[in-house]
């Protein structure tokens, strides 16, 4: 069989999957203290409803979505609310966030709820139950479930794609996902389904995960409509428009959403959450996450509450390796390193990596020595030769003007070639964060 | 071979040139614009650093608007007060009266006091270290240290300090505004040296959690506050805020019993007892 790839560029790093692949999920021990930022999605943070010294039992509303392009944020713990104050991020920032002392002698038992049935909710209280469920994608960006599955009228969506492909070394949270809960994938593509009016789902998976494409092949309903495809493994195709260039070769214009070629690409792990939220009741507060890497004694893949900190999952994955070096939230390739290991993971922390010195290394900077490994590396067409030296001398205006800055989708595919190991993808997101500053001033 | 074809060629090209001559004679007659020459004498008289602090575009607006009687000279910052008397002179006005504006780093958590909880060992700038979950100091609203206002500074006047905080020295400074620019934490501000209560703390955080991060941050606790008049400081988000509108109502009171030492009665330069070496780091 001819395995589809998206069509040109890319890179393919050592997949370092080996470490977590086959480990079962496994619930961590509660932690002592969960810190919920109110910001953990793209959109308006959520507002606070509890009050230092509130008691507050797991999948209790704490903060509710502050306008439509917004989420509320659930405990996902029992416990008391210590206080209300600004906690670490892991943005940097420390912006404001409810932290939760954990009852240790509480059972963490949510409190007795109705589940609706989603075959009688038509599609306006199919979302509201998705938002009330404090949905957001949970590949990292954080983008509002409900939001995805409300396109405006005038845009015709006629395919669901789903991401399994989990292009980034290391992380096994979506792979897990697919082994033990495939009929959750089914179910929440099915509601996905029912909410757009759309008859048909791909779902795309890289073909270093056979185990995961034989379960699903064998797991799916008779009268759903959804397509197993194995994919070539190259970095970034879980990237949304790469996806869609592979699965149904369209191209997402400039600018463009997934929505204006009529698909809508929701990772795997979102889309068994949405199942959870109908099958048990319990709003998002906890996820399947990777914690892994050579710095890390014991790699494991884990159920997380919502909240806990790194240090805490360090903790249950054996402590740090002697030779720990960098802890990273999300993939290698794009995720951001950390510098406070208080710092809770959200809801669309993906993994955490920890890095051992060999790989961590800082490598000595060369000239660029116009090879253009760069240029072929790059799956959107950018020039990153060019955006890095004008980044070096903090000329971002041009990039975003002549270069099509806002295009690059900071993969890391240009600084994972580079021979001269200049750090381009590194530049691009200083130039977007600095433009960004300045646009709000 | 005949010489037809180039006699044709000259005569053409004569003709063009003639004619396109008479035009732009025509042109310098009736669509000439008479520009005062002593626009072009002041311009030679400025600097020429184009710096902008002056808050025109560049040496020449600048220059318009002294011709114009719209600005005074002392409105040039890096102009010293002789060259300010002798542009006053040429043009027979007033020299004006500015007070000297500097930068001001609204940071004192240096590498002594600061807690760094991890290191940075990416691309050597402020802005690039920002970039990474903030930059690895404790303190998320502190000083990088890396230097990017050092390099941004086109007159010299900001050094890094032995605990890798900038210094400014006044007497260079022109408040061009390069360095509140450059500055991914928004640390410097341009501030009349007039104004000498400065906070020099940006933390929000309160109490003991920020002393836990930085040994001089401002806890919020407001005993500033009271001990200033009235309307002088403020606490706003556990963070004390003078306001200038009072400054002639500031007193060195109001410092003095300061726990931290994050609010400082400044006279001249900030971080006066340190020593300056020039940035490693190449741009």
């Amino acid at each position: 069989m001819k395995l589809k790839d998206f069509f040109r560029n890319g890179v393919h790093p050592p997949e370092m999957k080996e470490l977590t692949a086959s480990s079962k999920t496994r619930r961590i021990p509660f932690p002592s203290e969960v810190v919920l930022p109110l910001s953990q999605h793209i959109g308006a943070p959520s507002v606070a409803l509890v009050r230092e010294g509130d008691r507050v039992e797991r999948g209790d509303v704490i903060a509710e979505a502050n306008g439509y392009v917004s989420v509320p944020l659930h405990a996902s713990v029992s416990g008391t609310v210590s206080k209300i104050a600004r906690g670490p991020h892991p943005n940097g920032s420390f912006s404001p966030a409810i932290f939760i002392k954990v009852d240790q002698f509480s059972a963490q038992e949510p409190r007795p709820r109705m589940i609706p049935d989603w075959h009688d909710l038509d599609t306006k209280q199919l979302l509201q139950a998705i938002q009330d469920g404090g949905l957001v994608g949970l590949g990292g960006a954080g983008f509002p479930t409900h939001v995805k599955l409300a396109p405006p009228p005038d845009q015709k969506i006629d395919v669901v794609l789903l991401n399994g492909c989990e292009c980034e070394p290391y992380l096994t949270t979506d792979h897990r996902s697919m082994v033990e809960y495939p009929h959750r994938v089914h179910l929440g593509t099915r509601i996905m389904m029912r909410a757009l009016g759309v008859k048909k789902a791909i779902l795309g998976i890289e073909n270093n995960k056979p185990d995961a494409l034989e379960i699903m092949r064998k797991t799916v309903p008779s009268d759903l409509d959804i397509e197993i495809v194995g994919l070539n493994v190259k970095y970034p195709q879980g990237a949304e428009k790469m996806l869609i260039k592979a699965l149904i070769d369209r191209e997402v214009p400039e600018g463009g959403l997934p929505m204006h070629v009529g698909a809508v690409v929701q990772n795997v792990a979102s889309v068994a959450t949405i199942a959870e939220i109908f099958e048990t009741g319990l709003p998002l507060v906890e996820r399947i996450l990777t914690v892994t890497g050579r710095g890390l004694n014991k790699p494991r893949n884990l159920i997380v509450p919502i909240g806990t900190k790194l240090r805490d999952l360090i903790a249950a994955c054996g402590g740090l390796a002697d030779d720990a070096a960098e802890v990273i939230m999300g993939g290698p390739m794009m995720g951001p390193a950390q510098g406070n290991l208080d710092t809770p993971i959200l809801k669309g922390t993906s993994g955490v990596v920890v890095l051992n010195q060999a790989e961590a290394r800082p490598e000595a900077v060369y000239p660029c020595i116009r090879c253009g490994h760069c240029l072929d590396a790059c799956p959107v067409f950018l020039n990153p030769q060019a955006m890095g030296s004008l980044g070096l001398n903090m000329e971002y205006k041009e990039m975003q003007t002549d270069l099509h800055l806002d295009t690059c989708m900071l993969c890391g595919c240009c600084s994972y070639v580079c021979p001269s190991k200049i750090p381009l993808s590194h530049i691009f997101g200083v130039a977007r964060a600095q433009l960004a500053a300045e646009a709000r001033k | 071979m005949s010489a037809t074809p180039i006699l044709v060629s000259a005569a053409v090209l004569g003709g063009v040139s003639t004619f396109f001559g008479v035009c732009i004679a025509f042109a310098n007659r009736k669509l000439k614009v008479w520009e005062d020459p002593r626009i072009a004498e002041v311009e030679e008289l400025l600097p020429g650093t184009n710096c902008g602090a002056c808050g025109t575009p560049g040496c020449r607006a600048f220059a318009e608007a002294l011709n114009n009687g719209e600005r005074q000279p002392s409105g040039c910052t890096v102009m010293g007060p002789e060259e300010v008397e002798d542009m006053a002179e040429f043009l027979g006005v007033d020299a004006g009266e500015a007070d000297k504006v500097i930068a001001r780093l609204l940071c004192a958590g240096g590498s002594d006091v600061a807690v760094q909880k991890a290191a940075y060992h990416g691309h050597q700038t402020c802005q690039a270290a920002s970039a990474v979950s903030g930059g690895g100091k404790g303190c998320t609203w502190g000083c990088l240290g890396l230097g990017d206002c050092d390099i941004a500074c086109d007159f010299d006047a900001i050094h890094m300090g032995a605990d890798n905080l900038p210094v400014v020295a006044p007497d260079l400074c022109t408040a061009c505004n390069d360095c509140v620019e450059v500055c991914p934490k928004d640390l410097f501000v341009l501030m009349p040296i007039t104004q000498q209560l400065v906070v020099q703390c940006k933390s929000l955080l309160e109490g003991h959690e920020a002393t836990d991060l930085c040994d001089v941050a401002c806890t919020g606790c407001g005993i500033c506050a009271k001990d200033a008049e009235d309307g002088v400081i403020d606490i706003v988000d556990n963070l004390a805020v003078v306001d200038y509108q009072h400054n002639h109502r500031a007193a060195q009171k109001a410092v003095e019993r300061c726990p931290t030492k994050a609010i400082l009665w400044i006279d001249g330069a900030q971080f006066p007892d340190q020593q300056v070496h020039k940035s490693g780091i190449e741009v």
